[in-house]
């Protein structure tokens, strides 16, 4: 008997071993572990032996059907991975065709510096306002300290608008958004920090460098205590973000008639590094922002007492920042409004 | 205001060298444009000699100039108009660069035949040596130019070109930026004394200065040099006034050029004999009055110009330009010179207003003060006296009825730590000070200081606080941040709601575009629906007709964007904008509405080899509407419109409810085939138009959650017959009536050979959900009964079968 089911072992492992798909591997089954199978028959036939015999050929039969059921379920395993990997090969696609397309919008890069600018401020208790396009020449002009007829608004020349004038004077295109700079002073009380974005316009002749409209942003702050130096940490603090931290700042003196000390910030050439170049004009440095601590007569047309509160004050262009950023030479490609252009942001 | 080395040196002693000279005055406030090697360049350029000048034999322009250039001699082929036997002249040798009149750009020069004959060599212009733009003539020389010597030897300097403010009308002379040196280096300035012989008559005895209106003329001096020969200025002059980039005239308005550059006075010559009576009366010209100024034009003078008049009549419009009848010309022998001081104001209005802008103009209108005339004048009259060999009268005049004592300002050292965050003690406000020529006394921790005469600029301490901030150099203050409590932050829904939207829109495929907000008037009548009834806002000083008016909608620009991306773009194009529309109000500023627009054309997806495209249509911007306002969470309805700038039977209304109260927040539709005719472009255009502020109030509630139901929901489809007329939303309303229908689906439109003629089928899906148990089919069959009843009873509907 234990010979038999020797042989039963080693005939089944044989046949197993050459199955190559579920249909014979099912036959296996039914030809060695099925009802009919020499191996049931033995364990069927348990009862006619003897104790001993019975608890030998027992113990091997049954080892046996274990055996040959692991192994069956092992095969049935390996039989179904090798049939998915086959038919897995069957759906095989061309990863070089295109995708199902998706839509994919752009947002203008001007946008995109925006948001981005504003929030560095914003991150340091700027908070965003904004201010009418359309001004009163007293709020451009006449409270930052510009009065009729002053050098500084050459600089500026205005589109005036045909609309009659009011208390505040004449109607203008506002030539920079220091004018919201004018209406938040007069509208919030300290302490203050405020940053304004928006359309600025000049009467100026446009070229790859100019436009006769373009953006700004200003900002203000105003408390006890702000120092010039506060206004180098946290214009040094935009460079840094915005520019990389690897960058060089620099501080000189300039002039802005609604601020005393003036200041103008520049970066190291993003071009160059600092090496002297066309971009830069051979200077190694890129002007990039006006500054200085809030003229006391701006503050006391704002309503606030510069002997009690320290103030400061910045603007600059928008423009500039994506075109040295990313390289860009002429800036009016922003409002020729090519998607060829815009689809690179 | 370029500021030749050598001239610098006779006033300072430069210790630093000139690139750090350069970084220092950069720093403190005069930025270097530019160091301008004049001579650099002149490699291979000589003085020479026209000895001889002989006619081309193949032109008649053109002629042979023999040069002696000391060793040897050429003879050139020159076409100048002002080559004459004698003159000292700049010669360039074969492979001397010389700036190419019309690349602009330095270029080798050759040898070369010019008809027919070899010339190796050239006479230069100005504009080829690069000095100016000049390019009348050859540029010739002083007379005791040196024969063979470098050009680079005898007119060579280093020059900086530099951008002066404008409150520092003091630093547009060489003499101002002298004492910004003489600070960066620690050096004095060390103007020469002014000493001249006055062997003339008194002049009180041959002229007179009457200042009417004063308040135009604080101050008013003059002096009177007789016997003076015209002619031209010595070398040294010219080498200066060309370094300067001014021409070389002739010896008295050389001088008044030189002394305006060194002092920043400006001065005016008259022709004293052609001064009626010895007249000088400072007045308003008369309302309308003619004047011929020194240019030649006839000038019509307003009442509120300040003129400089004779006995008889005006002779210069002040501090502006002179007159023809007082100037000095090649006979005159008498010079009355003017310094005097104008009100800025007044002078920039003058000069605006004239379009007269001068070395002068721009001087005075940023405010020179008055204590500059004195001495340019003595300056002026001693050079005057020296090269044109004149006699000085005795005496100066000196009419100064705004004469006020300079008030003392005062400079403390709290201050001075409170603004720029340092704390200077008073020796170092004094030492800062000082080293900048200004007259200071400390007095503990105060300073008391009066402004130079020079120094308009400085009026209040914070002024001083500059000062002592850009001596001790920007770069020293220390970087501190704000060390205050952060203020209070109102929220910015506006902004918030615009980023959303951006994004969005940008997510749905759309690109933002951004539109300059000056239009022309063409283009708002293109898209206007009655061109009578808009009155866009219009600049009294466009630049061109594109740009003349205020957009008053965002549509004309988007659409013409639209159309001049077609010449380029073959598939769909999905373009938006956001920005502000500008609406005229009574007596106020504008109405400026921030608006969201934006277009679609052809294709509604990319192309692609998985399915074919189509344009898209109304219900394509419908759907991205939905969408949009799905994502921030506003209900919106679709209502019947009427906008005359969309296809009439394609447009809706976009309203939503705030507080009960309907509000429409904008339309969309197709855009009317005759407006996008007008743009030219092809096939269907959608378009939306929404107003921001209408959407702020609902985009910013904050919504409480709703739970997720807990019990499981039916679906039920129903099949509807109905008119063609009925529409869904008519279906919508009662449908979306049943409390227990929490959705309602279409999933299909059908109409054709299944359904009888003038009907359509609208197929639904309808969700039913109960918030607190599970719903029984008896339940839901109850509803669907009601609603079906319902229908059919409110609008004819009958089940398909």
């Amino acid at each position: 008997m234990l010979n038999e089911i020797e042989e039963i072992k080693t005939e089944a492992l044989k046949q197993l071993g050459g199955t190559d798909n579920a249909k014979d591997l099912e036959a296996w089954r039914v030809k060695y572990l099925g009802k009919k199978s020499p191996l049931t028959q033995i364990l069927r036939g348990l009862a006619g032996l003897s104790i001993e015999e019975r608890k030998a050929v027992g113990a091997a039969a049954n080892q046996l059907k274990n055996q040959l059921e692991n192994a069956s379920t092992e095969k049935e395993t390996s039989l179904r991975e090798a049939q998915l990997k086959t038919e897995a090969q069957k759906e095989s696609v061309d990863i070089s065709l295109p995708g199902r397309p998706y839509p994919a919008g752009h947002v203008h890069p001007i946008t995109k510096t925006i948001n981005e600018v504003s929030d560095i401020f914003v991150s340091m208790g700027f908070q965003i306002l904004g201010g009418p396009d359309v001004e009163w020449d007293y709020y451009n002009f006449e409270a930052l300290n510009i009065p009729d007829e002053h050098p500084a608004r050459d600089n500026m020349s205005s589109f005036w608008i045909d609309a009659p004038s009011g208390e505040k004077g004449k109607q203008l295109l506002r030539t920079h958004t220091t004018a919201i700079t004018a209406r938040t002073l007069e509208n919030y009380e300290p302490p203050i920090r405020a940053v304004e974005v928006g359309k600025c316009y000049r009467y100026e002749a446009t070229d790859a460098t100019h436009l006769n409209i373009f953006h700004h942003i200003d900002g203000i702050a105003v408390d006890k205590g702000i120092t010039m130096g506060d206004l180098k940490g946290v214009l040094y603090e935009f460079a840094r973000r915005y520019f990389g931290g690897e960058r060089k700042v620099r501080f000189r003196v300039d002039y802005f008639p609604f601020v005393e000390p003036g200041v103008e910030m520049a970066i190291e050439c993003t071009v160059c590094k600092g090496a002297g170049c066309r971009v830069c004009k051979n200077s190694g440095w890129l002007e990039i922002l006006g500054a200085g601590m809030t003229h006391p007569y701006v503050l006391r047309r704002g309503g606030i007492d510069p002997e009690e509160y320290g103030s400061f004050a910045f603007g600059m262009g928008i423009e500039r920042l994506p075109m040295l950023r990313y390289g860009i030479e002429d800036m009016r490609l922003f409002y020729n409004n090519d998607l060829r252009f815009l689809r690179q942001f | 205001m370029k500021v030749p080395l050598k001239w610098l040196k006779d006033y300072v002693k430069i210790t630093l060298p000139v690139t750090e000279l350069a970084e220092g005055l950069t720093a403190t406030g005069l930025e270097v444009g530019e160091i301008i090697n004049t001579g650099g360049a002149w490699e291979n350029v000589i003085i020479g000699e026209v000895t001889a000048i002989n006619p081309h034999p193949n032109a008649d322009r053109l002629k042979l100039a023999t040069v002696n250039l000391g060793k040897e001699q050429e003879t050139v082929v020159c076409g100048a108009p002002n080559l004459n036997k004698g003159d000292k002249i700049a010669f360039a040798r074969v492979g001397a660069r010389l700036i190419h009149p019309e690349t602009r750009k330095a270029e080798e020069l050759k040898a070369a035949k010019i008809r027919g004959v070899e010339s190796r060599g050239m006479i230069c212009s100005e504009r080829e040596l690069g000095i100016s733009d000049s390019h009348e003539g050859i540029m010739v020389l002083a007379g005791e130019a040196e024969v063979g010597t470098a050009l680079a030897d005898f007119m060579g300097d280093t020059v900086l070109d530099i951008d002066v403010t404008a409150n520092r009308p003091d630093c547009l002379s060489v003499v101002g930026i002298a004492r910004e040196a003489a600070a960066i280096c620690g050096e004095k300035v060390n103007i020469p004394e002014i000493i001249y012989e006055e062997v003339g008559e008194p002049i009180e005895k041959q002229a007179s200065v009457e200042i009417i209106d004063s308040e135009l003329c604080p101050r008013y001096c003059a002096s009177l040099i007789t016997n003076v020969k015209i002619k031209e200025s010595p070398a040294w002059l010219q080498e200066r006034l060309i370094a300067c980039g001014q021409r070389p005239i002739s010896n008295i308005v050389d001088i008044t050029n030189y002394i305006m550059l060194e002092y920043g006075q400006p001065l005016h010559s008259f022709d004293y004999e052609k001064l009626k009576g010895g007249k000088i009366v400072v007045q308003r010209a008369k309302d309308g009055e003619q004047f011929y100024t020194l240019d030649g034009e006839e000038r019509k003078l307003t009442g509120d110009m300040l003129t400089i008049r004779d006995g008889e009549r005006a002779v210069a419009i002040a501090g502006v330009m002179g007159g023809l009848n007082s100037d000095v010309t090649e006979s005159t022998t008498s010079i009355l010179l003017e310094a005097a001081s104008f009100k800025a104001t007044s002078l920039h209005h003058t000069s605006r207003y004239l379009g007269l802008t001068s070395e002068a103009s721009m001087r005075f209108e940023r405010d020179i003060g008055a204590g500059l005339t004195i001495p340019a004048l003595k300056h002026a009259t001693q050079l005057i006296a020296e090269l044109g060999g004149g006699k000085v009268a005795k005496g100066i005049i000196d009419v100064y009825p705004g004469k006020k004592d300079p008030e003392p300002i005062t400079i403390t050292t709290e201050k001075t730590e409170r603004l720029i965050g340092v704390a200077y003690n008073s020796e170092q406000i004094v030492k800062a000070l000082t080293a900048l020529g200004i007259e200071c006394k400390s007095e503990g921790a105060k300073v008391r200081v009066t402004a130079p005469y020079w120094r308009s600029d400085i009026k209040i301490e914070e002024d001083l606080i500059e000062e002592v901030a850009r001596f001790y150099g920007y770069d020293k203050i220390p970087l501190t941040l704000l060390g205050q409590e952060i203020p209070r932050q109102d929220p910015s829904p506006e902004i918030n709601l615009k980023k959303a939207i951006t994004t969005s829109l940008a997510g749905m495929g759309f690109q933002e575009i951004m539109n300059y907000s000056l239009t022309s008037l063409d283009m708002i009548n293109k898209v206007a629906s009655d061109p009578d009834t808009v009155k866009p806002l219009r600049l009294t000083n466009p630049m061109t007709a594109e740009q003349e008016y205020l957009r008053p909608s965002l549509r004309g620009n988007l659409l013409s964007t639209l159309a001049a991306n077609r010449r380029h773009e073959e598939g769909g194009i999905a373009l938006f904008e956001v920005g502000k529309a500008y609406i005229p109000r009574k007596n106020d500023l504008p109405d400026e509405p921030e608006m969201l627009c934006g277009v679609m054309n052809g294709d509604r997806a990319e192309r692609s080899w998985l399915g074919s495209e189509s344009a898209c249509d109304f219900y394509d911007v419908k759907g991205v509407m939905e969408g949009l306002f799905r994502q921030l969470g506003i209900d919106i309805s679709f209502e019947n419109s009427q906008d005359e700038g969309l296809h009439p039977a394609r447009q809706a209304a976009i309203t939503a409810t705030n507080n009960g109260r309907k509000v429409k927040l904008g339309v969309i539709g197709e855009v009317h085939p005759k407006t996008a005719n007008a743009f030219e472009i092809e096939g269907t255009v959608c378009l939306f138009e929404i107003s921001i502020g209408a959407m702020l109030p609902l985009a910013s509630q904050v919504k409480m959650y709703e739970p997720v139901p807990r019990f499981p929901s039916t679906v039920r489809d129903m099949a509807l017959v109905v008119d063609t007329g009925v529409t869904n939303q008519q279906i919508l309303d009662i449908v979306k009536g049943f409390k227990l229908i929490s959705e309602v689906e279409l999933f299909d439109v059908y109409s054709g050979k299944q359904v009888a003629e003038g009907k359509k089928s609208l197929a639904y899906r309808l969700i039913y959900q109960a918030p607190d148990h599970t719903l029984t089919d008896e339940e839901v069959n109850k509803v669907q009964e009601q609603v079906t009843a319902s229908l059919a009873k409110e609008l004819g509907v009958t089940l398909r079968k």
